[in-house]
């Protein structure tokens, strides 16, 4: 995505001059631009997983910067630690493009904040109306009383989500119920996150030499790369639960034989992507990557102009693609 | 619903057999007997008529959520079950209702006799009372089964955990005829309806594909040797002069076959078969292709039976004047074969003939030419074998040809249902005529998840056109498809049909210009008569 005057793309795929980023996720901040542009909060994330010397400047939520005439800030997307809606303004036409967001609050993210806009470029991973998310504290409670009942069955509860955003989250939800335990790629994150200043609840590194004792009956978080491994393997009386948006449908839940799936979703769902789109008052909305096809004609259908922009994001929020493509810099 | 939402769920989540007995062996211990009686009876088939039409419950569910059809279709598509997403669809509810499964069982029994607003206030105020689960099960209660992977083994195998009682009998007395409300939970795991039950087959004894090499077998005179017939196996019963006809399945398909149930009226009582229903024709076995006509009809039509004749062929005998003979040896067994078989019906009733043989040569020889036979290759049992209940390994072994291959490339992908919605599972297949490409198989089965997941990428991003849910993919994928037998069909595009055809392997070293070509398919037809 391209912005003409201001002469800077966004969460572009090629490798360009000057790339704004809205959040550190693969399939957004990739590796290879001259320079990047973020927000403070993701600045030492993408550092940590595109490079340490990379051209990279940040700004605060909420301040402006002027590029070649359009005056750019970065936004709270509720979508994971740093992610940012981009508010662009170009002889007073507002432009705002989404990248990932949620519009549900959590306890770890600054909540989305809705901005009015002419143009909004949203995505829509869920945008049919299967999916509603229920709130935090309900699936909390499903999730703690699966960690419990494991407990009374002598078996270890391993989580499976993706390394950055998801496992976080998890252990958000999870605070307090039991000892966790986290994979080395979710350890590492955890460590740059918590030296950029945000709080994030105990979770001790797991891997090969860690004792089965220690981790027996308590919580294992492992991202998705790891299902079926020989690690997963090692850990005692292991239950599995996958925690993702499509574990609302059945099929979904059944097609990768684990133990139970919770809805735990980082991006909107379909009354969240709905409300966000009614609060921007736009007049033009631009849907990408997920149902951008059925989205765009909904908004239509209830008098708002819509149009699909297909783009190469990912929509399955079940795999980031860090974790196969640049491991290397962990 | 909510101890059977519950169960469904653990159920669902699980393929490990012992997890799903566990799991309903703890159904079993907390469940009433009513709710029991019910969970016993939806997973053997036995639903009650729907009380309410599909199309009813869409068009209620559009009224309530105000959604435009083209959407409701849109989410049906991803979700692959209309149940389902009825359920994902509808609001929050606002009530909890405890009903159990049986009292649900009993309004929708009810239903059948209310008005078509009687039936939208009950429904509307029952989406209303069970959170999405249990509404998504009270969906497929009122619109038919549901498949949750517990087949009737794994229900008995799990009864027989909880009560103690022989599987096998347990087996008779779920598959016999009773209902919910004329029996108990305790006289129906007791048999107590299963003795005047003139219909109750015997479980099927079933055979592993044979994997090793014949001469380990031992002794070639210890084996019998017979074809290994391509059509429905059946269980031929005929007790206090009623005919029935069972198929593997479990199902009752004695209206089908009249011509067989005229036949057996007029032998003398009483017995039970185990055989091969097939198309016959001027003695000659016809192509499954052929039966495949005769299946599924409510009406047979004089002509129909004209066209494609059937004959059962007898395998076994299973019991005979009311004796069990299933402990008795297989030739033992089979010596009464001869009192059934009457010249005059031999067009209707045959048996299947023991193989002459002096090595184990002989036997491969005759199993290379099977498919000459329109059979599917050898069966290979010991004379002395009883005949087992299910599958057990040892006594008997079915030795199939090679299957047949052809490469194709990948033409249309669709998204399966149940547990495969989440990706394109289902695939057409196509090979070369001319210039052009003609599809000549579906497959469905032979891949890997981690494949699936690749070849849905693939199409996610090489489609190029949409019918409803069929997406037209670039032709780049090729694959060895391999299938069982071969007919030349006019009801097919191709001109052949294929019989089982499934996914051999990817064969990501071909590019599409080295995929066969129709002619050259054809050919295999001609090759093997």
């Amino acid at each position: 995505m391209y912005c003409i005057p201001g002469k800077f793309y966004l969460d572009p795929w090629g490798k360009v001059d000057y790339a704004v980023i809205s959040h550190a996720h693969a399939d957004h901040a990739r590796w290879g631009m001259k320079h990047y542009l973020c927000v403070d909060d993701s600045k030492a994330i993408i550092k940590h997983r595109i490079g340490k010397d990379i051209s990279i400047e940040s700004l605060p939520y909420g301040i402006e910067k002027s590029i070649n005439g359009v005056k750019l800030s970065f936004h709270p997307a509720g979508h994971i630690i740093g992610s940012a809606q981009i508010r662009l303004e170009y002889k007073g036409h507002v432009t705002v493009f989404t990248g990932d967001y949620k519009t549900n609050p959590d306890n770890l993210t600054i909540p989305f904040q809705s901005i009015k806009c002419h143009t909004f470029i949203t995505e829509s991973t869920f945008g049919l109306p299967l999916y509603h998310w229920q709130d935090d504290s309900v699936i909390q409670q499903q999730m703690q009383n699966w960690v419990l009942n494991n407990q009374q069955q002598n078996k270890t509860s391993v989580f499976v989500g993706y390394s950055l955003g998801k496992s976080q989250r998890i252990m958000s939800l999870l605070d307090g119920c039991a000892p966790m335990f986290v994979h080395n790629s979710i350890y590492q994150l955890n460590q740059v996150i918590r030296n950029s200043g945000i709080k994030l609840p105990k979770a001790d590194l797991w891997q090969a030499a860690t004792n089965k004792n220690d981790i027996q009956n308590n919580i294992v978080i492992v991202p998705p790369a790891l299902l079926g491994s020989h690690m997963i393997k090692r850990i005692p009386n292991a239950a599995i639960a996958l925690c993702s948006g499509w574990m609302q449908v059945r099929g979904h839940r059944r097609w990768q034989a684990v133990d139970a799936g919770f809805v735990v979703s980082d991006h909107a769902d379909w009354n969240g992507l709905i409300s966000a789109v009614k609060a921007t008052e736009a007049e033009q909305v631009y849907v990408t990557h997920g149902y951008q096809e059925t989205f765009a004609r909904y908004l239509n259908g209830i008098g708002i102009a819509a149009s699909e922009v297909k783009t190469e994001y990912g929509t399955n929020e079940d795999t980031d693609t860090t974790e196969t493509e640049i491991p290397k810099t962990a | 619903m909510k101890q059977f939402a519950a169960l469904i769920q653990q159920l669902e989540l699980t393929n490990k057999t012992n997890a799903k007995i566990e799991a309903l062996v703890h159904y079993f211990s907390i469940a009433t007997d009513k709710d029991k009686l019910w969970l016993i009876a939806l997973f053997t088939g036995k639903r009650p008529k729907r009380p309410i039409k599909t199309s009813l419950m869409k068009e209620w569910c559009l009224e309530i959520t105000q959604l435009p059809e083209w959407l409701f279709l849109e989410s049906y598509s991803a979700v692959g079950d209309l149940g389902e997403t009825l359920s994902l669809l509808l609001p929050p509810p606002e009530n909890d209702s405890n009903q159990s499964l049986h009292e649900v069982m009993q309004d929708l029994k009810r239903l059948n006799n209310f008005s078509e607003e009687e039936k939208k206030s009950y429904l509307l105020n029952a989406w209303n009372s069970f959170e999405t689960h249990q509404r998504f099960l009270l969906n497929k209660l009122i619109g038919g089964s549901f498949r949750v992977g517990v087949s009737k083994k794994l229900l008995v195998n799990a009864l027989s955990k909880y009560s103690g009682i022989e599987s096998n009998q347990l087996m008779h007395s779920i598959i016999g005829n009773w209902t919910v409300n004329d029996i108990t939970f305790e006289e129906l795991i007791q048999g107590n309806h299963i003795n005047y039950d003139n219909s109750k087959p015997y479980p099927f004894c079933l055979a592993y594909a044979l994997d090793k090499p014949a001469e380990e077998l031992g002794e070639v005179d210890y084996w019998q040797i017979e074809y290994k017939w391509d059509g429905i196996r059946g269980q031929l019963i005929k007790r206090n002069n009623a005919v029935f006809i069972w198929s593997r399945g479990e199902e009752l398909v004695t209206k089908q076959f009249p011509e067989l149930v005229e036949a057996v009226q007029n032998l003398p009582d009483s017995f039970v078969l185990d055989g091969e229903i097939l198309a016959m024709k001027d003695a000659a076995v016809l192509q499954f292709n052929d039966l495949q006509k005769r299946l599924n009809r409510k009406n047979v039509s004089k002509a129909l039976m004209a066209e494609v004749p059937v004959n059962f062929r007898i395998y076994d005998v299973l019991e005979w004047n009311g004796e069990d003979l299933r402990q008795q040896p297989l030739a033992q067994r089979q010596s009464h074969i001869q009192s059934i078989i009457k010249p005059e019906y031999t067009s209707v009733i045959s048996q299947s003939m023991s193989l002459i043989v002096k090595s184990w040569d002989e036997v491969k020889q005759l199993r290379n030419d099977a498919r000459n036979q329109n059979s599917e290759g050898l069966m290979l049992k010991l004379k002395q074998s009883p005949y087992h209940t299910g599958r057990i390994k040892g006594d008997w072994w079915k030795w199939k040809v090679d299957p047949l291959s052809i490469d194709a490339v990948l033409i249309y992908a669709q998204k399966g249902s149940g547990r495969r919605s989440a990706y394109y599972t289902d695939y057409t297949f196509a090979v070369r005529d001319g210039d052009q490409l003609v599809t000549v198989a579906k497959a469905y089965s032979g891949l890997t998840n981690d494949e699936i997941k690749e070849v849905s990428k693939f199409v996610t991003k090489n489609a190029t056109e949409k019918f409803g849910p069929v997406r037209t993919v670039k032709p780049e994928l090729v694959f060895e498809i391999a299938f069982e037998g071969i007919a030349l069909s006019n009801r097919h595009k191709s001109g052949v049909a294929l019989r089982f055809p499934r996914i051999a392997r990817w064969r990501k070293d071909k590019p599409v210009s080295e995929i066969d070509d129709i002619d050259s398919v054809k050919l295999l037809i001609a090759a093997k008569s």
